[in-house]
């Protein structure tokens, strides 16, 4: 057994190590050494050895049979000991160790009583002169009453010794033990101030108490240093909390915009996450910070562009569209990764807001496919297609737009999706040559077909796009003249294709132009426009399970016209089969009779082979129900038959209050012998004022045909709280 | 309140680490990576603010140490930057002129001080001479622990 040395000799030993083979053998040596000292009886150096012990935890080592000597440590008389064995304990016993639990032997009463206990207790404690205590009162009280809203109810008679004491250390001259860069106990002061918050928060009368002393903290605090602007970032975000009065409000904005000029990035920062809050009430005092902002996004650093990011898709108005698009489409091409996905999403969702025009609109989407098409989320290619379809003076723009970006780069996905959609809809106005808004430029059939077929054979195609790419050379077979044999040559090439569904596709096709020749033109006639908004429009984005009811109907069932079937759980396909079944005349008269469901994506790549088809009619939804209003929070419920025994249920929700809702989650419950499966639900996040909702389908099976109930329990948090509450639905709308 | 403090040197080394919450073993040590990794991974002039998972990370590096801080999402960031600089400035005046060295060599001091300032995620103490008098009488104590004199009235 080698003799054990000192801490700093080990220490040092370790440090010097060359390799880590040679650690380990030091540390493992030492170890033994340390073991052998815990089983002899008590000497003089246990605290060395356990403070050993504890380094080479903390290097990573295992150090598990230090444990009970923690415990006899801490009961030795010895206050060395003591210490270190405290030390130990509270670095070793982290686990579910018996010794935790003989330690930390929990009371079990709950904390309400807990409250009742110490609250008078608190009370009393803020007459206090020590700091330390007066610190540690205030911290209780603030975890009291955001506990209980009882006692918060009875903390609000503490305001005004809170002024009072919050006057004193603002007013207060120097004094050496608290003061940091000339600011009395800002730790205190910031405690205080939150504690102020929260009892003003929703108070006339409290909020009217602190109006002054606020209004003396912002305008006196010396906001050179940190601490002083972080004494001043929690009376801002005091002031905008309690239902302050509005000079004060603009104080608040107005040290907020100073911030935002500030050179330390760190302030910023602050300032955008704070009116990142504001921004929803107070929106007129951000919008004249909004040049700042803007120039954040070029900031360097990642966290202050990702504030920037966010305050300035919530800046975006109909009056600033254009020139904010314009610098966030600047941002879009130079942003870092992580934040590409969420800069698209948002320049869509404010192009769709606040189009000026169409042209507009579909430009910068284009601009966005080319720039970061490949974190664009999926529903944008169908969003686009309709958006195209439905601008039908803009066609001609369009599609020479497309065929351009497709010449120029096939890699984004989603662009060159679209690119040939268009194209296969739309090549005689390409091919004509001449369009109003662009510069013509002459094309040949067989330039179309050559980009066509580039798209096909190239490896940088998905599935999907290949799939678009060769139903659309199918569909300019109608469209162009000359080079039919063309394109029944690669129709016929890809019918022994290794990808099964392009296979599929090639041989149905292929079946087209032999045996249906006499149907080709109707089948593959221009799409009519799509409706927005038509039921089952969100299915691609509220079911998670990829669309895997396809089913191809072969064409040579002459009886259905209809090539490719896709299911969708909204649409109840035997009715539409049923209906269908003598051969359909020109497609234009089924394609205007019937509202056309838009293309789905799926995860699937047949998700797209609707695009041949004329259109599906889903099921009438039955209309919604209100089942819960409460606390600025509607659910409604529709439903709609699927089967005998089936239904299925869209719950939507909605959030009428001005704070955001979070961690929104539904439950339900139904009658025993009724089968219910809830798929997952489009978010958990509900935006203030409605500006989006949050929509979950639950599919019910009452094969018993029991009278259907359903329990549903809501769940979420507003405001830093958690609120759950229950409602039962008796009856459901069925027709 | 603060979660857990982090000190590790440039190279991702581990110095002190003090958890508020209780937390795994194996979880600690994932965090541990996913901190040295975030924070080392920072430019030098950036923002001392990070947001992980739910929390928020406030970091400053001190010469060839950095403090890592994760606070709630409602904490006050520039009050944390103030605590960080608090606690650096009662271990300058407990070390004398405190380097990367003194923490490594007396770990256990720097663990005492931190816990005469910190408790259960809150600050305990807001007098800078208080803590350092707190810490003063403790050693004096262990002083009086190990001298012989004392040993000798036990026995007596």
């Amino acid at each position: 057994m080698s003799p054990s040395v000192p801490l700093q000799e080990m220490i040092r030993a370790i440090r010097s190590a060359r390799t880590q083979c040679e650690e380990r053998g030091v540390i493992q040596r030492e170890c033994a050494a340390i073991r052998a000292q815990f089983r002899q009886a008590d000497n003089g150096g246990r605290s060395h050895n356990l403070a050993k012990l504890l380094y080479v935890h903390m290097l990573g080592y295992p150090a598990h049979f230090g444990q009970m000597e923690c415990v006899r440590m801490i009961a030795s008389p010895r206050y060395s000991e003591k210490r270190v064995g405290y030390l130990g304990a509270m670095m070793l016993l982290d686990e579910k160790q018996d010794a935790s639990l003989l330690i930390t032997n929990s009371i079990k009463k709950k904390v309400h009583d807990l409250g009742e206990l110490f609250a008078p207790a608190a009370r009393s404690l803020l007459s206090e002169k020590n700091h330390g205590v007066l610190h540690g009162a205030v911290v209780l009280i603030t975890e009291l009453c955001e506990r209980n809203p009882e006692t918060l109810e009875r903390f609000r008679k503490t305001v005004p010794d809170l002024v009072q004491i919050m006057k004193g250390l603002v007013i207060s001259g120097y004094s050496p033990e608290h003061d940091v860069a000339g600011i009395s106990d800002p730790f205190l002061q910031v405690r205080i101030l939150r504690l102020l918050r929260i009892l003003g928060r929703n108070n006339e009368a409290a909020s009217d108490a602190m109006n002054d002393l606020l209004a003396q903290v912002a305008t006196n605090t010396d906001s050179t240093k940190t601490v002083g602007n972080a004494v001043l970032y929690e009376t801002v975000l005091t002031v905008l909390d309690i239902k302050s009065e509005s000079g004060l409000r603009v104080l608040a904005v107005n040290i907020l915009g100073r911030f935002l000029l500030n050179n330390d990035r760190n302030i910023r920062y602050i300032a955008m996450t704070s009116l990142q809050r504001i921004v929803g009430t107070d929106h007129n005092a951000v919008q004249r910070h909004r040049g700042t902002i803007v120039d954040c996004l070029k900031d360097q650093d990642a966290s202050v562009k990702r504030r920037a990011l966010e305050l300035s898709l919530a800046l975006v108005s109909a009056t600033n569209i254009r020139s904010m698009m314009k610098e966030l489409l600047l941002f879009l091409s130079s942003c870092p990764p992580e934040l590409k996905s969420q800069a698209a999403s948002g320049i869509f969702n404010a192009a769709e807001r606040y189009a000026p025009s169409q042209r507009w609109h579909i430009d910068t989407i284009l601009h966005v496919l080319t720039t970061a098409g490949g974190d664009v989320r999926d529903e944008t290619v169908p969003n686009l297609i309709q958006l195209i379809t439905n601008t039908s003076e803009l066609h001609c723009y369009t599609v020479h737009k497309l065929y351009r970006a497709l010449l120029t780069d096939i890699s984004q996905q989603s662009l060159v999706q679209v690119a040939c959609w268009c194209i296969g809809e739309y090549g005689d106005l390409l091919l004509r040559g001449e369009c109003q808004e662009t510069e013509p430029v002459q094309v040949t059939e067989d330039d179309v077909l050559d980009a066509l077929e580039t798209v096909l054979q190239s490896h940088m195609s998905s599935p999907a796009t290949r799939g678009f790419a060769l139903t659309a050379t199918m569909k300019l077979s109608t469209r162009i003249t000359d080079n039919v044999d063309r394109i029944r040559s690669i129709v016929s090439i890809y019918g022994s294709c290794i990808d099964v569904e392009l296979q599929q596709r090639a041989v149905e096709y292929n079946a087209l132009f032999k045996k249906y020749d006499h149907m080709r033109a109707a089948v593959l006639e221009r799409m009519p426009v799509i409706e927005k908004n038509s039921p089952g429009h969100t299915n691609g984005e509220s079911t998670k399970e990829a669309v895997k009811e396809i089913q191809p109907a072969k064409v040579k069932q002459a009886e259905t016209l209809l090539p490719q079937q896709p299911t969708n759980q909204v649409c109840d396909l035997l009715d539409l089969l049923g209906g269908s079944e003598e051969p359909l005349q020109p497609n234009s008269a089924a394609g205007s009779t019937v509202p056309v469901l838009p293309i789905s994506t799926s995860s699937t790549a047949g998700g797209d082979l609707l695009d041949l088809l004329g259109g599906l009619e889903p099921a009438p939804l039955t209309p919604a129900v209100t089942v819960y209003e409460k606390g600025g929070v509607t659910l409604t419920l529709s439903s709609e038959k699927q089967s005998d025994s089936g239904l299925m249920v869209t719950l939507t929700a909605s959030n009428s209050t001005d704070s955001d809702i979070s961690s929104f989650t539904l439950q339900a419950a139904v009658p025993k012998s009724v089968q219910l499966h809830m798929k997952a639900p489009s978010g958990d996040f509900l935006p203030a004022r409605g500006a989006a909702k949050v929509t979950q389908m639950v599919v019910l099976n009452n094969p018993n045909k029991v009278n259907l109930k359903m329990r549903i329990r809501v769940s979420y948090t507003s405001q830093g709280s958690a609120v759950q509450d229950t409602v039962q639905v008796d009856s459901f709308p069925e027709h | 309140m603060m979660r857990f403090l982090l000190l590790f040197s440039r190279q991702g080394k581990l110095r002190l680490q003090k958890w508020f919450t209780p937390i795994p073993e194996r979880e600690k040590k994932k965090i541990i990576r996913e901190m040295t990794s975030l924070v080392l991974a920072r430019q030098p002039r950036s923002c001392n603010f990070l947001h992980w998972k739910d929390l928020k990370i406030i970091y400053k590096r001190y010469a060839s140490l950095y403090f890592c801080l994760a606070i709630e999402n409602q904490e006050n960031e520039l009050l944390a930057l103030e605590v960080i600089h608090r606690y650096v400035e009662l271990l300058d005046k407990y070390f004398g002129n405190v380097c990367e060295l003194d923490i490594i060599f007396n770990f256990e001091k720097a663990y005492f001080i931190l816990d005469e300032f910190l408790m259960g995620g809150e600050i305990q103490e807001t007098s800078k001479q208080i803590v350092n008098r707190c810490i003063e009488s403790s050693d004096m104590l262990q002083e009086d622990d190990s001298s012989e004199w004392y040993e000798v009235e036990l026995f007596g």
